[in-house]
């Protein structure tokens, strides 16, 4: 069984914002509304990293823990999904997040796309699989058509991975091993000093 | 907390359970358990896919889904994309992991393909401005009503006062048909992006070993050792580059990047240097001043392939480490840095973009960077070259095939010669094609010479405007211009805005055929007489595009023409039976019942006559077979390993010699002497003779491998094949096609025996000797140059020096405007000229005057990822639009904190010839002290005005802002008339 994860890998990351308008793609995301984006830090500076977030799909998942109308459930993949038709939209997920990841639509706060959004990982939502009912509440449903989600796919820089954990850790390892003493990932230097 | 789905379905249940990972299919899938760590380690990651691709596919084919395979209209790269099509609607876009040029990656631009199919900004149906109101026309009224004043104008002031702008977003077909339907309508007036965007790269480089195209490849960036930038921001002009280029780094190449700004390239190389705008000659010798003192030049390399260094090296020696700091403003331990990284990580390659062509003397930037590479020996070696990324998704093939005034297709020129080859080519008489011409007196050329029309180039996309506000006693063409013909380009991205403004006033039509009604059909006040011809973008059509490496790639239509829209090619076959030459222009090209002209049969026509460059091997079949087979291809190498296409390198990238049926294999790496020519192996092309002032410059003992002549040799001729005695080996076909180029016989028709060729095989003529690898309309003497591994088009050594052009050695001379007034006494520009493209042209006159006190920031532009040239097609798309609100200008918070200016407020840019821009300030440390930067991507605002009243309802795009060209200046190169916009001055004040 998997337990699906992104990683960033912030030497790889250009901000290009592929898999910011990939997401908007696949899941036809509107204006405004926005389950991934790129953060850049020192933007301009020596130093400068970016690294693209979304909702990491916390095995302990804070949003879940917190909610007040318990919208939130984990499919057996280990993805976090929530079901809107109960979302009450106060924004308490907004709180808990560590990342920023719950969405909330400026405009038709009640409307097709319900309340809070957030990334599903391309997984959809509690709707049939592959329904229009699941497109229009929760965007594409690429796991269940055996696809992974449109962002790291695109990845211009195959800087965003996504997929099983253990199999986005060999990749990453083996990336890091390749890179024979050069700084890796974001944090790394401050972990464990300049390399 | 909950590990399993709160409503669970059976069906959806299940579904998860069996497309969960399995580690070994995956693997295996991903070719990771092929040969070891090693290898997986290189292989490019995150391409993490579902074990069963026919699981994928049969989600589309229950809906009947059509997928198509197209690739992506917004850079050089040629990313290919999967476009899944329900009932004409593209419903879905999948990456195509299975192209070898990007692996499935896209950036913003190319991960919102799909837009393009749903974009309600588009143009709808044809429309005039008629007393400021868009008013609705049929097509048939807007042919006819552009035709007659087209007409018109043409009857009263010749067929040079209609300007023809086409693009670098068409296709080769389209773009070369833009060219075509220019020679018929008579006139060398027709030009495109790539005049701003890398001519002086094009004769640059050419001029200095004989093709200006990139010479290697973005995959070849794997094989580096070392990667030179400058003047390349390849973050955020060619995402999906970078994942070669990071794939390149991570095998241990080191990465430089030389950029006034601290770009988000920047931000991943090794070393960033910060150089003074428009100091790139300074630079480059700066960097050979260490090289040569440290003897770290390939002197092996020199004294085999490159001519003229000596000259060189006088120069260099003015460069001195305190010189090149006072101008470039690089410190000598920066310098030095760089030299021993180049020297020490061999091969390495230098990649360079708009921030080096766009300078007064880009030419001599580009060769400058060239010499650079010939004295480390880095060219023509796997892993090195100069890797020039082309901007647009077609610029490479428009320059190649398509509309530019100063040549034919095929880089054949403008003389008597080359108009013969083409007549032939396009089966029609060369009197009849020169009659199409002005042809009542002759101008002056400008090197001092008076020729027609015919053969002097016509008015260049960067001074269109000079064309209409000259007084026409001082063009070298009989009037002004007085109707344009915009197809698929943004004036937004050419400088001096208001004049551009008066200039579009005092035309007496506009014509623009585009998807979007674009910067021209607003800025100006016209109340009439501007049309819009509705224009497919490249998903609504097939055809061929030609990415920077050189390498075709086969577009198949994804979707019907929207709207009223129309293909390129479908508005030049209407405009071309309105003015009565569609029979002579499609004589050979098939037009279906809806106006379409076939694409494959106009790159048949492409590829029967681009010998030059060798785009004739790439019929239309065997790119559709490479389409089909891409996933069989190598990606670092190209090289397809097995299946139908075993050997070839990916999309044939030119020169692929000869016949299709000769089945070369295309050219990776261009100049690589140890691969034999049949098998991609070249070597310099001996272009400009076989002596200069009574020395050799043909190569010295260095040649391609298995070559039958072991030196250098000139470019093929009938006559040098029969010196061989090669000349019979020529099939009969080959020899009577050679006659009839040389004048000797009628065209060969039907079946050609040895009897009727007999009397050339022992024939001596000047003019059958005289036909040779770039005129033989039958491939034989390629083909047999070829079968003794020689280059048809010579073996000499690369020139570091150019004779021809204004400055033989590259010079470094000051900006028109320069911040750094007190070093033009000593770098001082070229004196005015008065008939340069038809055009005065000025140098000195603008450098008298110093503009540095009022205006004393330099200023620069440059890209943001998720825009595209003058943006008005990818501000129409609300998923790019989004992410990129406002115009702005970068400033260093010192700079901004001088003037009072805080960050994110609106401020006005003003140049030093007066256009001003309304914009929000960045303050940012990226921009260093007295440099600014904006991105040049903004129009439908002007001079502080948003324009937004002037489109027609609906269109007007999501985002306008302040084109930045509004406040450009003046100035364009001595060899090309690129326009000097990556260095001029400004002034920034509050508004």
């Amino acid at each position: 069984m998997a337990r699906m994860k992104f990683l960033c890998d912030a030497d790889r990351c250009i901000e290009c914002n592929g898999c910011v308008t990939a997401c908007k793609n696949a899941n036809e995301v509107p204006w405004g509304v926005n389950r991934r984006r790129v953060v850049t830090l020192n933007d301009g500076l020596p130093g400068e990293k970016s690294i693209s977030v979304a909702c990491m799909h916390c095995t302990d998942a804070p949003c879940a823990a917190v909610c007040p109308v318990d919208i939130f459930y984990t499919t057996t993949d280990g993805i976090v999904l929530h079901d809107k038709d109960l979302c009450i939209g106060c924004g308490y997920c907004f709180y808990a997040c560590p990342f920023g990841a719950p969405q909330f639509p400026k405009t038709e706060a009640f409307g097709m796309r319900g309340k809070m959004d957030k990334c599903t990982f391309c997984a959809g939502g509690p709707p049939e699989d592959g329904s229009e009912e699941e497109f229009e509440k929760y965007g594409a449903n690429r796991i269940a058509a055996g696809k992974l989600p449109a962002c790291a796919e695109m990845c211009a820089t195959k800087a965003l991975l996504a997929g099983d954990g253990d199999m986005v850790a060999d990749i990453y390892r083996q990336r890091v091993m390749r890179r024979a003493g050069r700084p890796q990932t974001w944090g790394w230097g401050k972990a464990y000093g300049e390399a | 907390m909950k590990l399993i789905r709160k409503q669970s379905k059976s069906s959806t249940d299940s579904a998860a359970h069996e497309s969960a990972f399995d580690r070994r299919t995956f693997l295996k899938r991903s070719g990771l358990t092929a040969s070891g760590a090693a290898v997986a380690a290189s292989i490019p990651l995150g391409m993490m896919r579902r074990r069963a691709e026919a699981q994928t596919d049969s989600a589309p084919a229950q809906r009947n889904v059509e997928v198509k395979r197209t690739v992506c209209s917004h850079c050089s790269v040629g990313c290919g994309s999967i476009a899944h099509v329900e009932n004409g609607v593209w419903v879905n876009q999948e990456p195509d992991f299975d192209s070898p040029l990007n692996l499935g990656a896209h950036c913003a631009k190319g991960a919102s393909l799909r837009y393009h199919g749903m974009s309600e900004k588009r143009v709808r149906y044809p429309m005039k401005l008629v007393d400021g109101e868009w008013k609705r026309l049929s097509w048939e009224q807007a042919v006819n009503e552009i035709g007659d004043q087209f007409l018109k104008i043409r009857e009263e002031s010749g067929p040079d006062s209609v300007w023809w702008c086409g693009s670098s977003k068409a296709s080769n077909e389209g773009s070369y048909l833009q060219r075509k339907f220019a020679a018929f309508w008579g006139t060398n007036n027709i030009d495109h992006q790539a005049r701003i965007c890398h001519s002086t790269t094009v004769a640059g480089v050419a001029n200095t070993w004989g093709y200006g195209a990139m010479t290697n490849s973005y995959n070849d960036m794997h094989n580096c050792k070392s990667m030179l930038f400058i003047g390349s921001n390849a973050a955020e002009a060619h995402p999906v580059a970078m994942q070669h280029i990071l794939r390149g780094k991570e095998n241990g190449a080191k990465m430089i990047v030389v950029d006034p700004r601290f770009t988000r390239t920047a931000a991943h190389a090794d070393q960033h240097v910060r150089l003074r705008p428009g100091s790139d000659v300074a630079f480059i010798w700066g960097l050979l001043w260490h090289i040569f003192e440290n003897g770290w030049e390939d002197a092996e390399y020199i004294r085999q392939r490159v001519y003229g260094l000596e000259k060189i090296r006088q120069e260099v020696a003015n460069w001195d480490p305190a010189t090149c700091e006072e101008v470039t403003g690089v410190p000598e331990a920066e310098m030095r840095q760089v030299a021993q990284t180049l020297a020490e990580n061999r091969p390495g390659t230098i990649v360079w973009c708009m921030g080096g062509t766009q300078h007064h003397i880009g030419n001599n930037n580009t060769r400058a960077y060239c010499v650079l590479q010939l004295a480390l020996g880095n060219i023509g070696v796997s892993g090195g070259g100069a890797n020039i990324f082309r901007g647009h998704d077609n610029v490479q093939g428009a320059t190649d095939v398509g509309p530019n005034s100063h040549t034919l297709p095929g880089y054949y020129g403008l003389a008597d010669g080359a108009w013969k080859h083409w007549a032939r080519v396009w089966d029609v008489d060369y009197e009849w094609l020169k009659a199409r011409f002005d042809n009542e007196r002759e101008y002056d050329a400008g090197d001092g010479t008076m020729a027609p029309t015919m053969n002097i180039p016509g008015i260049p996309v960067s001074r269109w405007i000079d064309g209409i506000l000259e007084d026409p006693e001082n063009l070298s063409q009989r009037d002004n211009i007085r109707a344009v013909f915009f197809q698929g380009h943004a004036v937004n991205s050419q400088t001096r805005g208001p004049e551009m403004k008066k200039a579009i006033e005092k035309l007496d039509m506009v014509v623009i055929s585009d998807p979007y009604p674009t910067h021209l059909a607003v800025m100006s006040e016209r109340k009439n007489g501007v049309y819009l011809l509705p224009t497919c973008t490249q998903f609504e059509q097939a055809g061929s595009a030609t990415a920077s490496n050189r390498s075709l790639q086969w577009r198949e239509k994804v979707i019907d023409p929207l709207f009223e829209s129309k293909p390129d090619a479908a508005i030049l076959y209407l405009m071309a039976s309105k003015f009565g030459f569609a029979d002579e222009m499609f004589k050979h090209i098939a037009v279906d019942d809806g106006g379409m002209p076939s694409s494959e049969d106009t790159l048949r026509e492409i590829n029967r006559g681009h010998w030059t460059i060798g785009y004739t091997g790439q019929s239309p079949e065997r790119l559709k077979l490479h389409a089909e087979h891409r996933r069989t291809f190598d990606t670092t190498s190209l090289v397809a390993k097995g299946g139908p296409c075993d050997g070839e390198t990916y999309g044939l990238p030119w020169p692929c010699w000869g016949n299709p049926e000769m089945g070369h294999p295309g050219t990776h790496v261009l100049y690589d002497t140890s691969k034999p020519v049949s098998e991609g192996g070249l070597t310099f092309r001996a272009r400009f003779g076989t002596e200069h002032e009574g020395n050799n410059i043909l190569a010295e003992g260095s040649y391609s491998k298995n070559s039958d002549i072991e030196d250098g040799y000139p470019e093929f001729s009938y006559g040098m094949l029969r010196r061989l005695g090669w000349h019979q080996e020529l099939s009969a076909d080959e020899l009577a096609t050679i006659a009839w180029v040389g004048g000797l016989r009628e065209k060969p028709n039907g079946t050609v025996t040895e009897q009727d060729v007999s009397e050339f095989r022992t024939m001596e003529s000047d003019a059958l000797d005289a036909v040779n690898w770039k005129t033989d309309l039958s491939g034989g003497i390629q083909r047999v140059a070829i079968a003794h591994e020689c280059a048809p088009f010579g073996n000499a050594k690369a020139r570091a020096i150019v004779w021809t052009f204004p400055d033989e050695v590259p010079l470094h001379r000051e900006p028109l405007y320069t911040a750094r007034y007190d070093l033009v006494s000593k770098y001082p520009t070229y004196d005015d000229r008065k008939a340069f493209w038809r055009l005065p042209t000025l140098y000195a006159s603008i450098q008298d005057t110093d503009y540095s006190g009022d205006y004393p920031l330099v200023f620069t532009s440059g890209r943001l990822v998720e825009y595209e040239g003058g943006g008005e097609e990818t501000r129409s798309m609300k998923w790019l639009a989004e992410l990129q609100q406002e115009m702005f200008v970068e400033i260093n918070p010192a700079d901004a904190n001088d003037r009072g200016i805080r960050d994110n407020q609106w401020v006005w840019l003003e140049g030093p010839e007066g256009g001003r821009i309304k914009i929000r300030s960045m303050l940012t440390e990226r921009v260093g002290r007295g440099v600014v930067w904006t991105p040049f991507h903004f129009g439908g605002w002007f001079q502080g005005k948003d324009l937004i009243d002037r489109y027609p309802e609906g269109s007007a795009p999501y985002i306008r802002g302040e084109a930045c060209n509004t406040a450009t200046t003046y100035g364009y190169d001595s060899v090309t008339q690129m326009q000097e916009t990556k260095s001029t001055l400004c002034q920034i004040k509050a508004a």
